[in-house]
């Protein structure tokens, strides 16, 4: 099956009492992208994602999916070409985690057989182990559970997966382990998905888009993270992003421009007269590397370069691949005060410091916003 | 304890122990089938379930003596007239208990289940029922174990299993002692034997549910 796209179309959703959840709602959820909805509680971000699977129907407008209002199809039959992920799990007790997983393709009639050997596939899929299929939901922890319902969401291969605040319930370094797996499947599998979360940092870290509602179930924004961060729309966007916006810009902005100095990189063969030049350069500090170009540690330049003496390099950066959020993380952490930049071998390729980092980050920023202006 | 005549009397106590058997387990099996449908429609619809509860309560209330009377003039001198009754008592029981395991489903897991593509009744058969198993099980395990102990009141009208060993035997014979301790002994026992043949039942039904204490 194909990543499809979804559409709402001035949706309105009035509850009898006269409360609105989600008022004139026009959004669309691109093919194959992470559409990120986000938002305080009661902004209407739960009952949008819930419209799309029928299982609330809007009062007003219609929502498409490529292209065919999703009214026209029986609730049930639409529900099975949608995976739905929720916050508890959901998992059925009474089955094992193998049937769990098989559940949806059982529904659409495949063989137990069949179901049950795919079902093993998407665990080993979403990082469990096979023998996990025998036991009870009751017998995996939080994190466990998470994963099933990620891989019984994904077994019937559906086109557009539905995620409602699926890693909230688990403690933060399950939940990081999470979104990087599920950022890498999505990789994989590319499909449509619609992931809630009232948590920004989520939204910012696994969104292609961000629609940003606000209480009474207005969308605010839709844009970029990186256009979210650098541009929030009003007042509320800003709070709601919260107070360190413009250090989680560094996030998108790339480190290939940071300029490296090489000259304080030295091996064990160093001359003594090259260290006592640096520090009369004022450098208290040279890069140690070994002779495969691996950084070992940083040595005093007043002393002897020996590597038990080295104090470690915490944190590199990969000029290639990595922001100037990782770049700036390894400088404040190295004890030099200066960034150490590696090619994808690990082999060191220079060193850079705060501050010619920080002119990186001026430079980007005035680039994107050339960008925007010419967009 | 006159054991010379506990073994003379060995076929009339199978005789009665079968019939003890079947009077307390039929009105089970009438009671779950009618308890499943009615907990289940009161499930769904919860206004129903206030005057279910009232009317089932107030049959309880009822002493059974009192309703054996009362079938007499309608049933006549029928094992009809013990089983139903029983069958009463079970339902009223057991409704209580259908309807509370099918609110111990978790929203999480129903909501999941609709959102999957379950209807209605796939939803009921094929996740709802079988997690309500452990709480209808318990329903029936009280049930059945208090209709075991109800079954002797029928001796009264000459339809009491184990219990006419306290009447017909005993009481109407001088208060024949050997007679009432063994009807006593093998209800208890009957009783205790039910008891675990229907936890053995649940647990076969429910190898999911975590196995803690006192179960």
């Amino acid at each position: 099956m194909w990543p499809a796209m979804i559409t709402f179309e001035h949706v309105t959703k009035r509850y009898p009492d006269g409360t609105v959840a989600v008022e004139d709602l026009d959004l669309v959820c691109p093919t194959g992208q992470i559409t990120v909805f986000v938002g305080p509680s009661g902004c209407g971000k739960t009952t949008s994602l819930r419209m799309i699977n029928r299982l609330l129907e809007p009062t007003e407008g219609r929502i498409l999916v490529d292209g065919n209002d999703v009214r026209e199809r029986d609730a049930s039959v639409l529900r099975r070409d949608m995976g739905y992920v929720i916050q508890q799990a959901g998992l059925f007790p009474h089955r094992t985690v193998l049937d769990n997983v098989a559940t949806v393709p059982m529904l659409l009639g495949v063989s137990r057989k069949e179901a049950r050997r795919s079902a093993a596939e998407q665990l080993e899929r979403v990082g469990l182990v096979p023998e996990l299929g025998k036991r009870y939901p009751y017998q995996l922890s939080g994190g466990q559970q998470q994963r099933v319902g990620v891989a019984r969401a994904l077994a019937a291969d559906p086109p557009i997966m539905l995620m409602d605040e699926p890693f909230s319930a688990v403690d933060p370094v399950v939940r990081g382990d999470l979104q990087r797996e599920f950022l890498r499947l999505q990789d994989d599998i590319g499909k449509t998905i619609v992931f809630v979360t009232h948590d920004v940092d989520e939204a910012v870290k696994l969104g292609d888009q961000i629609a940003v509602f606000a209480t009474g179930g207005h969308l605010v924004q839709v844009d970029t993270p990186e256009r979210l961060l650098a541009a929030p729309a009003n007042e509320f966007v800003a709070d709601f992003l919260g107070g360190d916006r413009g250090i989680r810009r560094l996030t998108f902005l790339a480190s290939d421009r940071v300029g490296l100095d090489e000259s304080d990189v030295v091996d064990s063969t160093v001359a003594p007269g090259l260290l006592e030049a640096l520090g009369d350069a004022g450098r208290d500090w040279a890069l140690l590397v070994g002779a495969d170009r691996h950084a070992v540690g940083w040595v005093p330049t007043s002393g002897v370069p020996a590597a038990a003496a080295a104090r470690p390099v915490e944190r590199t950066f990969n000029p290639a691949a990595d922001s100037l959020r990782v770049a700036l993380d390894s400088a404040l952490l190295s004890p030099a005060g200066r960034a150490v930049a590696v090619d994808d071998d690990g082999r060191v390729l220079g060193t850079a410091a705060h501050a010619d980092i920080l002119r990186a980050v001026t430079d980007e920023v005035a680039r994107s916003q050339r960008v925007e202006a010419a967009s | 304890m006159n054991w010379e005549w506990v073994t003379g009397h060995l076929p009339l106590i199978g005789q009665l122990l079968g019939e003890h058997v079947f009077l307390s387990v039929l009105p089970v099996v009438i009671g779950l089938a009618v308890s499943l449908p009615l907990g289940i429609v009161c499930s769904r619809y919860p206004a129903l379930y206030g005057p279910v509860l009232l009317l089932t309560s107030v049959l309880y209330a009822v002493p059974s003596l009192a309703l054996f009377v009362f079938l007499l003039g309608v049933t006549g001198l029928h094992t009809t007239t013990v089983v139903i009754p029983l069958a009463l008592y079970t339902l009223s029981v057991l409704v209580r208990n259908v309807v509370d395991g099918m609110r111990s489903v978790p929203d999480a897991v129903r909501d999941a289940a609709v959102g999957m593509g379950f209807g209605p009744l796939r939803r009921l058969v094929q996740v709802e029922l079988p997690i309500a198993v452990p709480l209808i099980m318990a329903g029936t395990r009280v049930a059945t174990v208090s209709n075991i102990s109800m079954v002797s009141i029928g001796a009264l009208l000459g339809f009491g299993g184990l219990g006419q060993l306290f009447t017909t035997y005993g009481i109407q014979l001088n208060f024949f002692l050997t007679a009432i301790l063994t009807g006593v002994v093998l209800t208890v026992a009957l009783a205790v034997a039910a008891d675990t043949i229907i936890v053995g039942i649940q647990r076969l039904l429910t190898p999911w549910a975590p196995r803690g204490a006192g179960r």
